[in-house]
């Protein structure tokens, strides 16, 4: 067993040290009636290249967003990722390192978690960050708990143009609490109105930006009904490139930032690992969950970093932390953190610029098709179409034709009001054959 | 014999990359974008961002070199108890990256991804056979995540029969995630008393146990390294007053292979795959938490989940009226990347494999602790699991703490063990070698500590608490870090 | 006016002079914690009641409550500890106090301990 190093010699001779003759012996605390005797019934070990062959097998059955023109978002986007970033994080001394728990030995960790905050904090406009939650739909749930903890209220109202998932993962954290939801109806044609929803009881409000269905808002007037009625305003970004095109957050008066990072490093991985991005005021510092890294100097006074702030967490606090999280998300982080530093400032704001010229071209485009009503003012990289047919037989047409086109709204949102919409996202990978080959496909099927 | 060399050559400092930066300069070609009217309304972006940028070879020197900053089981021993710090295999990371899992769509059409969905219903199929469980929910993002995934599966099914229960009952050696879990769910945490041998005092949990219970929250093997030997009569003590077995699987990969949970009467429990199935842990994650669930729990999984109609796979992810599932955790289906790896680790063992895999790791811990157990004092009486659970009364008197000694390995090359944890014992030692140990590199290993033993014990104090001398950072001031905190770099004005 | 101090099994001192109780943690209470990097106090106008948490006392590794010893409306909090939290394991039981209240019911020390009963304590749980 190629994983294995000791040979059955090695085996018998540490028996030998430990005083007992078998392994079994070292078993003994196990209930005679529940230890296996035999095999549980799985295939045997296999070799490097047989667990190759079966997965390769089972990968080659699925249609790769490279292999085809890819005009999927939702929540997740598809964008080139420069071959050092994957390079990079396989290092071992990245990849196979733990927890940044023992500083002196974990700088290298700990000191692209304090670049990563810095990043995090200057992209959405806000003061500081933490380093990384599962993904941005968690980060999500857990700012509508910090609300709670911050206002000591329980109203949180969400609105139509959240993710319809990142909403039910709202719903579910806060099923057995006694927080009030206040679910606002699907925001398809525009941002929905949430100013005169706020009053005395309002913890947070939940937006969107660009939302769900692709709306960019200035979200400045928003910020300012809240604050008058001390509510926290919470903005959630699912497309990460959009920050290097639209105002931030921050700039916006947002009080929490959440956001997912995938669109920076990351791959489409069917849905994960991603990274959850998450930035607040300084003042709320430490009520924010997850990781924080800190500036700090070693007995010899050189600059270092270790985690801090931890008595927030559930390893000091236990039942009464600010969250249970553990784990973050830290390869992914790395993943997003080298990539804005190869970008920086410029390649952001060009990559940014870049995708939002392919959404205006392909929008146009396909505004052009008889019966195709894109549904948008405003946008991004990602906006609405209606079509004069159900989005999701369109949909499997132009796989069929090996085409990506899209997510019909009704995957996320069922019911036969949203049965004709789909949501079209280019990014800069979109090239003009491919939206050509899209929109020429969509005039033969529709 | 002991395993540094003190060359330090290869040591460079690095600055940060809002020092060496600059917002003009890119390591990333992109074309200019086409003439274009913009459709961002009035939301558009004026202010610079500040965002430093580097070439590409300026960004790889700069992570090459903070990657030198760090320890990793790729280097050496990294016997983080708890933790379970095994080799990675390089097999796990090439078959993640292959297009057809790397390179797709969470909501893509599902009829372009039955390999992708064929390769989590066979994860499933793994997981529950081993485990003795009929199902199991693979969404989770991490251990803790897991976990309140099984309480909620709990909390639902206690309360689809219109019974509110209020207290978790959680053994006060638990993980700190426990409690933290049981509280997120809106339950009352009532710890229970270990007893001398370091299990669960099973005439206090029976004193605790009520109709009021809803579960017990308990870690097998504990994370004292011990199985907890009464585990049949707590299952049955549990469910005899309709509590919920939650069983926290942080510690699966000490008997992988030759017990199931299932036939210990446990209803849910979490499976780390970065644990047990060797998906690397990344200097803190990404980590994927799948919940194995009883018959009693099954129905209660929460969105999404794979069905099969024939010969093609579906995802369920919207809820109907009749389901009783509890809702979703997270957008998407889960850690699909990390499912992958863990898959290539479980066929490249086998059935016959895995349980090797319990068993070396098992034999390794017991041969740490037997041969360091004359100098260093050992809490409980062997055999243990899959860790080795020291205290400091050998350091009684020497002038050297946990922390101190802890630290002096790190000069002697290694990470050091998981310290203060579990909080049953005081200040204690937890060693975990996992099955990726060699004889030798254990040999060598117990040589070390047991000369920082001996070291502490004779009185050679200043080398313990001035180390670590031979790391990139000497002992750093944490109490400076939390008392004004720096989080983010800032402009200098 | 006479003052008099009492001492708690939570290693918290109370100082009463006329209807005011200063509270703060005792000298052996800091040395339990270690070096205090934060404290979160409560607000001037607070009814509190015996035994509730008041405020809150943070090292590096651990985060404690402090409790009020009595009931009572908090009059004013130690703002000086904000900005040094060092007070608190510098000076425990004078400068580093947490916060003044107002008595509520001054029957509630008898049940609290003077200084020899708990010197008696600590020599018997520390």
């Amino acid at each position: 067993m190629r994983y294995l190093p000791l040979s059955d010699g090695d085996r018998a001779a540490m028996l030998a040290r430990i005083g007992v003759s078998r392994i079994d012996d070292l078993y003994r605390d196990v209930p005679a009636s529940v230890l296996l005797e035999k095999p549980v019934n799985l295939p045997p070990a296999q070799g490097e290249m047989a667990v190759e062959r079966a997965l390769s097998r089972l990968s080659a059955r699925n249609m790769a967003a490279g292999s085809a023109p890819f005009f999927v978002g939702a929540g997740a986007y598809k964008h080139h990722v420069p071959a050092s970033v994957d390079h990079l994080i396989q290092r071992g001394e990245f990849l196979t390192s733990y927890t940044p728990y023992q500083p002196e030995i974990a700088q290298g960790t700990l000191q692209y978690l304090f670049e990563f905050q810095s990043q995090v904090a200057m992209l959405t406009g806000m003061e500081v960050a933490n380093a990384s939650m599962y993904d941005g739909s968690t980060a999500c749930a857990e700012a509508v708990l910090m609300a709670r903890r911050v206002t000591k209220r329980k109203k949180a109202i969400l609105s139509g143009g959240l993710h319809p998932q990142y909403a039910d993962v709202v719903k579910t954290a806060t099923a057995f609490t006694d927080d009030e939801l206040i679910i606002n109806p699907p925001a398809v044609a525009g941002p929905d109105d949430l100013a005169t929803l706020i009053d005395g009881e309002t913890s947070c409000v939940v937006v969107q930006n660009p939302s769900f269905f692709g709306h960019v808002a200035d979200l400045r007037l928003l910020a300012q009904a809240a604050q008058e009625k001390g509510a926290l305003l919470i903005v959630v970004v699912t497309e990460a490139v959009s920050l290097g095109a639209v105002m931030s957050p921050g700039e916006m008066g947002a009080d929490i930032v959440v956001g997912e990072g995938q669109s920076i490093g990351n791959g489409l991985t069917f849905g994960g690992p991603y990274l959850g991005l998450f930035a607040t005021r300084q003042k709320y510092m430490r009520q924010m969950p997850g990781r924080l890294c800190g500036e700090t100097v070693d007995v010899d006074g050189r600059r270092g970093y270790v985690l801090t702030l931890s008595t927030r967490e559930q390893h000091i606090r236990r039942e009464k932390a600010t969250s249970n999280i553990c784990t973050n998300s830290g390869l992914c982080s790395l993943a997003f953190t080298i990539h804005l530093t190869l970008l920086g400032e410029a390649g952001l704001r060009r990559l940014a610029a870049l995708n939002h010229e392919r959404a205006c071209r392909l929008a146009e485009a396909l505004s052009a098709l008889p019966g195709v009503t894109v549904l948008n003012d405003t946008f991004f990289n990602e906006f609405t179409v209606r079509l004069p047919r159900a989005a999701s037989d369109v949909v499997e047409e132009l796989a069929a034709r090996g085409i990506l086109g899209g997510v019909p709204v009704s995957r996320l949102l069922p019911g036969q009001a949203f049965a004709d919409l789909l949501l079209v996202a280019a990014t800069e990978t979109a090239g003009d054959e491919d939206q050509d080959a899209f929109v020429a496909a969509l005039r033969e099927i529709l | 014999m002991t395993s540094v060399s003190t060359h330090f050559a290869l040591d460079h400092e690095e600055a940060l990359i809002f020092d060496i930066g600059d917002t003009k300069r890119s390591g990333v070609d992109l074309p200019s974008p086409a003439a274009h009217k913009s459709r961002l309304g009035n939301a558009a972006r004026t202010a610079e961002i500040g965002l430093p940028g580097l070439s590409e070879p300026e960004a790889v020197r700069h992570y090459t070199r903070l990657s030198r900053k760090n320890y990793a089981i790729d280097m050496g021993v990294f016997p983080l108890g708890s933790c379970t710090m095994k080799h990675n295999p390089r097999l796990n990371e090439k078959m993640a990256r292959l297009p057809g899992f790397a390179d797709i769509h969470p909501l893509q059409p599902m009829s372009t991804v039955q390999g992708a969905l064929e390769l989590m219903e066979l994860l499933a199929h793994w997981l529950t056979t081993l485990t003795g469980m009929p199902a199991v929910a693979l969404s989770p993002k991490a251990g803790a995540h897991g976990e309140l995934c099984g309480l909620m599966a709990i909390r639902a099914a206690h309360e689809a029969r219109g019974d509110a229960r209020k207290v978790v009952l959680v053994p006060e050696s638990a993980h700190g995630t426990n409690p933290a879990t049981a509280a997120l769910c809106g339950y009352e945490v009532k710890s229970i008393p270990a007893n001398a041998r370091g299990r669960v005092d099973v005439e206090a949990l029976k004193a605790a146990l009520s109709p009021d219970v809803a579960a017990l929250m308990l870690t097998n093997p504990n994370t004292c390294g011990l199985f907890e030997n009464e585990i049949l009569t707590i299952a049955k003590a549990v469910h005899d007053v309709g509590a919920y077995f939650y069983c926290d699987g942080a510690n699966f990969n000490a008997i992988v292979g030759r017990v199931r949970p299932g036939d210990l009467g446990v209803d849910a429990m979490h499976i780390n795959l970065h644990k047990t199935f060797s998906t690397p842990h990344g200097g803190g994650g990404p980590g994927s938490g799948p919940v194995v669930l009883s018959a009693a729990l099954q129905s209660f999984a929460p969105l999404p989940y794979v069905v099969r109609d024939g010969e093609q796979l579906r995802l369920v992810e919207q809820r109907d009226a009749a389901a009783q599932n509890f809702g979703r955790l997270s957008a998407f289906h889960g850690q699909m990347g990390m499912f992958v790896r863990a898959l290539a680790y479980m066929m490249s063992h086998g059935a016959n494999g895995l349980r090797r895999v319990a068993e070396d790791a098992v034999l390794n811990a017991n041969y740490v602790l037997a041969s360091l157990k004359d100098v260093m004092s050992a809490s409980f009486e062997g055999p243990c699991m899959h860790e080795a659970l020291f205290d400091d009364r050998f350091l009684k008197d020497t002038g050297v703490s946990t922390l101190d000694f802890a630290k002096a390995m790190i000069d002697a090359g290694y990470h050091p063990m998981t310290m203060y944890f579990p909080l049953v014992v005081h200040g204690a030692l937890l060693i975990e070698p996992t099955e990726s140990e060699s004889k030798a590199s254990l040999d060598t290993f117990i040589a070390d500590l047991r000369e920082l033993a001996l070291a502490a014990k004779a009185g050679d104090v200043e080398r313990f608490t001035a180390a670590p001398t031979r790391a990139p950072r000497r002992r750093l001031d944490e109490t400076q870090a939390a008392r004004k905190p720096v989080l983010r770099w800032e402009k200098q004005a | 006016m006479s003052e008099k101090i009492y001492y708690t099994k939570e290693h918290e001192w109370v100082r009463v002079e006329g209807n005011i109780a200063t509270i703060g943690i005792t000298d052996f209470a800091q040395s339990q914690l270690g070096d205090v990097v934060f404290v979160e106090l409560p607000e001037a106008g607070r009814d509190l009641k015996a035994g509730e948490a008041a405020a809150v006392v943070e090292s590096v590794k651990a985060a404690s409550e402090v409790f009020a010893p009595v009931s009572g409306k908090v009059t004013q909090a130690n703002e000086a500890l904000v900005d040094s939290f060092s007070l608190i394991n510098e000076a425990p039981e004078s400068d580093g106090w947490f916060f003044k209240l107002e008595l509520a019911n001054t029957g509630e020390l008898g049940g609290l301990m003077d200084r020899a009963a708990y010197d008696d304590f600590l020599k018997e749980h520390a």
